[in-house]
């Protein structure tokens, strides 16, 4: 159990003098405190493996330190370091038990054989292994498989962390939900801090207290589900967390007012420096987009279709050359494809060159 | 709906019939035939039923006695050189490299043995060995080994089964390293972090994963050593004696040395349902442990 820090964190695979625009991570500084629950969110490529493979010590960084609880352990080999970390795919013994593949890790450790047996029983009853601890692990389900990986992780009772790399890739969806209650459940009794790698930001929303998110390399964001919704840093969280993703739209942005099409969309803050060169958008989430029947001064959009997601209608919109999404409320028709755009200007964001603006009040 | 009778389709299986038929059934009938009869020049057959087999099983008499001999030396031979390359080959995989140009400068030195003609790879040792031009024979003899194949029946097993490993040793290695590359990365980085010690690593990872390919590797070694004919006719003619006499040696002596096609037919029979047996030995353990693998897939 430890606080992570990572200080000027940075891994290239092609040796430290290749140009940093190749770096699979790009030099990124945080701290990770004790007992917490992280999601590493991004798209494939974005380098949240490569991240989640430093510290668990597969992968030496090219530059950097990694401290737990302030030492520093970036030259420790992963047997030194108290980690644990369940893979995309199970990961089994096959000769063995599912008791004796738990007791693995403490057996090569040297722990004294009552002292394997009390954890393996305790973490067997965790986990629900209890009725299969003298089966051979062959035979089993994936999912089953996945919890003796984790079962592996958790025996242990020094780790420093447990690491997941997308450990619900091949479980079936049903169970999925099952797996990650159960995860959840396991963070808040047994105090770990849990650092868990995922493409799937329901996932990652669901199981992390504080979700980070990683773009090319490159941490954009961390923060709490709710402020990666709210108040997205980059234009990529904005696009990449909710579903459909936040509407980016090229736009002029002056003190208080921003022009799409030579309509005019107030604004909530001023925004006066603007850096002249950079590239102004505006981004809203859908949610925050009404449509309504057309009206002179509403900025008007081409209505291509309505998707009914049930409890909410989204409205697929072109404006120009832009799409667009934005909440079509019950009862909204469009009998000549038009329709008029309200936005809630609270919740509309100014980004220069994809980074987040914050106007003056 | 009426089928139609059309018997035309028997026509075309007839080449095949004919095929199968010249190639191996009519052969093996005349080996059949053979074996119940006792064969003199000029063609002449006389009939002597089971006398052969008989004669096969009963260490007393003369065909029986070099008969259980030689397949006692054979099968001895085949597991002292399972002992040896088996090991020999795992240690051999796991110590070449993963990746890189070295890989495959290893795979090339690896299959340069097996593809050597077996008459070739013994006149090699039957030079190598000799004490008088022989390169190891010279050399052992000059450091005070007294070492002759050709009138020592235990250097001469030592030569034949050295030349055995030299030739074979890379098939069980070639097998075992494509077995060692299918194991996921995933594999290793968990064990890593489990704390495994590289023994345990070999025990709970490496050795599991390979048993198959282990598996098929026995079984090639154990066939191929089992009909071994070539080598150490080369070497050693199967002497000093009958030291180095295997069935298969013995076999051609009674066929082509004394003519007796009768106790060699009966003799190469037998020869064949042993072979035979321990194919399905092989066979059956291989589909159990496949079966035994199947509700892993289905699941994953």
């Amino acid at each position: 159990m430890a606080r992570i820090d990572l200080v000027d964190l940075a891994h290239s695979y092609g040796g430290n003098d290749a140009p940093q625009d190749s770096f699979a991570l790009k030099p990124v500084t945080m701290t990770w405190r004790q007992g917490g629950a992280y999601a590493l969110l991004g798209p494939s490529g974005c380098g949240k493996t490569t991240l989640l493979n430093v510290i668990s010590g597969i992968i030496t960084p090219s530059r950097g330190k990694i401290l737990f609880d302030e030492v520093d352990i970036t030259p420790l080999s992963t047997q030194k370091r108290n980690i644990a970390q369940v893979f995309q795919f199970p990961v089994i013994y096959d000769t063995m038990t599912v008791g004796q593949n738990l007791a693995f890790p403490l057996k090569n450790r040297g722990v004294p054989k009552a002292e394997i047996d009390k954890r393996v029983a305790e973490i067997g009853r965790l986990l629900d292994l209890e009725p299969y601890l003298n089966r051979k692990a062959t035979r089993l389900t994936a999912d089953a498989k996945q919890k003796i990986s984790l079962g592996r992780g958790l025996v242990r009772s020094d780790v420093a962390a447990v690491l997941f790399d997308e450990p619900l890739t091949v479980i079936d969806p049903e169970l999925k939900w099952q797996l990650r209650s159960k995860l959840k459940a396991l963070h808040r009794e047994l105090d770990l801090t849990m650092i868990y790698v995922t493409h799937d930001q329901t996932e990652a929303l669901t199981f992390a207290d504080t979700v980070v998110v990683m773009h090319d390399g490159r941490v954009v964001q961390s923060g709490t589900p709710a402020e990666l919704f709210d108040k997205p840093a980059h234009t990529f969280v904005g696009y990449f967390i909710g579903s459909p993703g936040m509407n980016i739209l090229p736009a002029e942005v002056r003190g208080r007012e921003a022009k799409i099409d030579g309509h005019v969309i107030a604004l909530n803050r001023s925004y006066d420096s603007l850096p002249a060169s950079a590239k102004i958008e505006i981004g809203v989430r859908p949610e925050f987009v009404e449509t309504v029947a057309p009206a002179p001064g509403l900025l008007s959009a081409k209505i291509e279709r309505i998707d009914d997601l049930g409890r909410i209608r989204f409205a697929r919109a072109r404006l120009g050359d832009a799409k667009l999404a934005a909440r079509a409320p019950a009862g909204f028709t469009s009998p000549d494809g038009t329709a008029g755009l309200k936005f809630d200007p609270s919740h509309v964001h100014v980004y220069a060159d994809s980074l987040l603006v914050e106007g003056a009040a | 709906m009426d089928k139609t009778v059309n018997q035309k389709a028997w026509f075309l299986v007839l080449p095949v019939f004919l095929v199968v038929a010249f190639s191996a059934v009519l052969p093996l009938m005349t080996v059949v035939n053979y074996s119940m009869q006792d064969t003199f020049g000029n063609n002449q057959f006389f009939w002597n039923g089971v006398g052969w087999f008989k004669e096969l099983l009963d260490p007393s008499t003369d065909l029986g006695g070099r008969f259980l001999a030689s397949l006692g030396r054979n099968l001895f031979f085949s597991m002292v050189i399972l002992a040896i390359e088996v090991p020999l080959g795992i240690v051999v995989a796991l110590s070449m490299p993963r990746q890189g140009w070295t890989v495959a400068a290893c795979l090339v030195i690896l299959a340069l043995p097996l593809l050597i003609p077996w008459n070739v790879v013994g006149t090699i040792w039957q030079i190598f060995g000799r004490p008088d031009i022989g390169l190891l024979g010279y050399v052992l003899n000059a450091i005070g080994i007294d070492y002759n194949y050709v009138s020592n029946a235990v250097d001469a097993w030592v030569t034949v089964i050295v030349m055995d490993v030299w030739h074979w040793t890379s098939l069980v290695a070639l097998l075992c390293y494509a077995g060692l590359k299918s194991i996921p990365d995933a594999y290793y980085q968990a064990a890593q972090i489990d704390g495994a010690s590289r023994w345990a690593v070999f025990k709970a990872i490496q050795l599991p994963k390979m048993n198959r390919v282990l598996l098929i590797a026995v079984l090639l070694r154990f066939m191929d050593s089992f009909m071994i004919y070539t080598e150490p006719f080369v070497v050693t003619g199967g002497g000093p004696g009958n030291s180095t006499t295997f069935v298969s040696i013995e076999l051609v002596k009674i066929a082509l040395g004394q003519f007796d096609l009768g106790k060699a037919a009966a003799l190469s029979l037998v020869y064949n349902l042993i072979i035979l047996i321990v194919c399905w030995i092989f066979y059956t353990v291989m589909t159990n442990a496949g079966a035994e693998r199947k509700p892993q897939e289905g699941a994953a």
